[in-house]
């Protein structure tokens, strides 16, 4: 059985990483994911992880390696945050497309300037468009779960793809949480003996990464759209198995109290759980409120979203990223684009908050539930987002 | 030849794999060229200079000993041009067919 025990989250990813028995880690240290690859570092040096430790001189360079490890045919991990995944975007569109099934931990942490070191979600929606697998955890055991779900999706066949698992920098990173830690064979039972369609192979020549003709791109495009829009069937049949093997459930898009609510909050992440304690409250004073969260960033989970938010009459997107000069946020852009064909649809509010580590304090998740209350009573749907604490 | 030049989206091979090798041999290059090089046999001394320096081994002897560029290959970079010294090599507008 599994034992309840007192952990920092960062330690957790890397004890998971252990457990997964990865045969290759590359990374940079960046905070706030430091803790994670310390700690892998420590355990390659220490022999308890019989994995390669490829230290490398950039984030560019760690993902370059963890793609030739990956293609060779052996399970890889990375973590990295902000600048540094930045510095990987090039590379992350190659992760993909070579359908390496490459895991990454996501400190999520807000990208310069001005410099910032505290959490928001900017970084992982610079690499919206790269065609990883991207998932969300909203505290430690989430965090620690995933990262052995990731293997599992990345590495299914009919996948194939790149993993990144998503958790906030400090507000997770750096917590002590109680986390049920697997004993290593139940996860030895778990993850199976990655076993890749094509490797390079000297016995078995193939080319990898070639040139893309005008001729063959596009279809290329869309094979890597198909592969990553099909995921979701193999990401759904993870979460089950997970639940029917462990009892933790998880689900492409999260909700609470949100089947019978009148306004609901849309967001990502571990605010999750502090708007749970605003619901009950409100819940307490008669207000019909509820939250969703959106698990599964890519693939986009539409049939998911929509059918928790039909029956809603106003939802209030929170964004924890600005898009500057368009839509304010992603979220909220893809929450309203992924509906605008629908005839019967609630309204739609967007709001950001919590850029570059801003506390969202309690009282400011009421007064976002309470905008969704005066959208329906003014029946006004303000285009642009409302930026929340900002002072002016 | 198991590779097709214009696959369908469901005979495209994963990830775009090449499991076989030399298939760059299938692709003719020479459709890139605005310019064509043509040689003028009567002023062709065969010093071999144009198949030499062509950059994409484009130019192919003849029976008679003389050099003639292959177009499926040449892409039209009038290396050869500027090289031969017996200026037998014109430079002439490729025609659409």
């Amino acid at each position: 059985m599994a034992k309840r025990t007192g952990i920092e989250v960062s330690l957790a990813i890397a004890e998971a990483v252990r457990q997964s028995e990865v045969d290759v880690v590359s990374a940079y240290p960046i905070t706030p994911q430091t803790h994670i690859v310390e700690r892998l570092a420590e355990m390659v040096a220490d022999g308890e992880l019989n994995a390669s430790y490829i230290t490398v001189e950039s984030e560019h360079s760690a993902l370059s390696a963890c793609i030739g490890a990956s293609l060779v045919g052996t399970r890889v991990f990375t973590s990295t945050s902000s600048q540094g995944l930045a510095l990987m975007h090039e590379i992350m569109y190659l992760a993909s497309s070579l359908r390496c099934p490459i895991v990454m931990a996501l400190a999520n942490r807000a990208l310069s300037g001005p410099l910032s070191i505290w959490n928001d979600h900017s970084d992982v929606m610079g690499e919206r468009d790269t065609g990883w697998i991207s998932i969300f955890s909203n505290n430690g055991q989430e965090a620690y779960d995933l990262t052995f779900m990731a293997f599992k999706i990345g590495e299914n066949k009919q996948v194939s793809l790149p993993v990144m698992i998503n958790f906030d920098g400090f507000l997770l990173t750096h917590m002590i949480e109680p986390i049920f830690i697997f004993n290593d064979s139940e996860i030895k039972n778990y993850l199976t003996l990655y076993d890749p369609t094509y490797r390079l192979d000297p016995k078995n020549p193939v080319t990898m990464g070639s040139v893309g003709l005008p001729e063959i791109y596009t279809e290329a495009k869309k094979q890597q759209d198909l592969a990553l829009r099909n995921s979701i069937k193999v990401i759904n049949d993870t979460f089950k198995e997970f639940k029917e093997r462990f009892g933790r459930e998880y689900n492409a898009v999260e909700t609470y109290r949100a089947d019978d609510a009148e306004v609901v909050i849309v967001m990502q992440g571990s605010i999750f759980e502090s708007i749970q304690i605003v619901v009950d409250e409100m819940r307490n004073e008669g207000y019909k409120v509820g939250a969703v969260e959106l698990r599964l960033w890519r693939p986009f989970p539409f049939d998911d979203l929509k059918s928790s938010l039909k029956d809603k009459k106003a939802i209030v997107v929170l964004d924890r990223a600005m898009i500057p000069g368009g839509p304010q946020g992603p979220v909220l852009s893809e929450v309203r684009s992924s509906m605008y064909l629908d005839k019967k649809r609630p309204m739609i509010i967007g709001v950001l908050a919590g850029l570059g580590g801003r506390d969202i304090l309690l009282s400011q998740y009421k007064e976002i539930f309470n905008m969704g209350y005066d959208a329906l009573k003014t029946g006004n749907e303000p285009e642009m987002a409302k930026i929340i604490g900002l002072r002016e | 030849m198991k590779i097709k030049e214009k696959p369908k989206l469901e005979e495209l091979p994963f990830a775009t794999i090449v499991t076989e090798p030399g298939t760059s041999e299938y692709y003719k290059t020479g459709d890139w060229k605005t310019l064509k090089p043509v040689v003028d046999k009567s002023k062709c001394i065969k010093c071999a200079n144009c198949y030499i320096y062509c950059p994409d081994n484009a130019y192919e002897e003849d029976k008679e000993g003389y050099f003639n560029p292959n177009y499926d290959y040449c892409k039209g970079c009038g290396i050869c041009v500027i090289e031969c010294p017996a200026h037998c090599i014109g430079f002439v507008e490729e025609e659409t067919e």
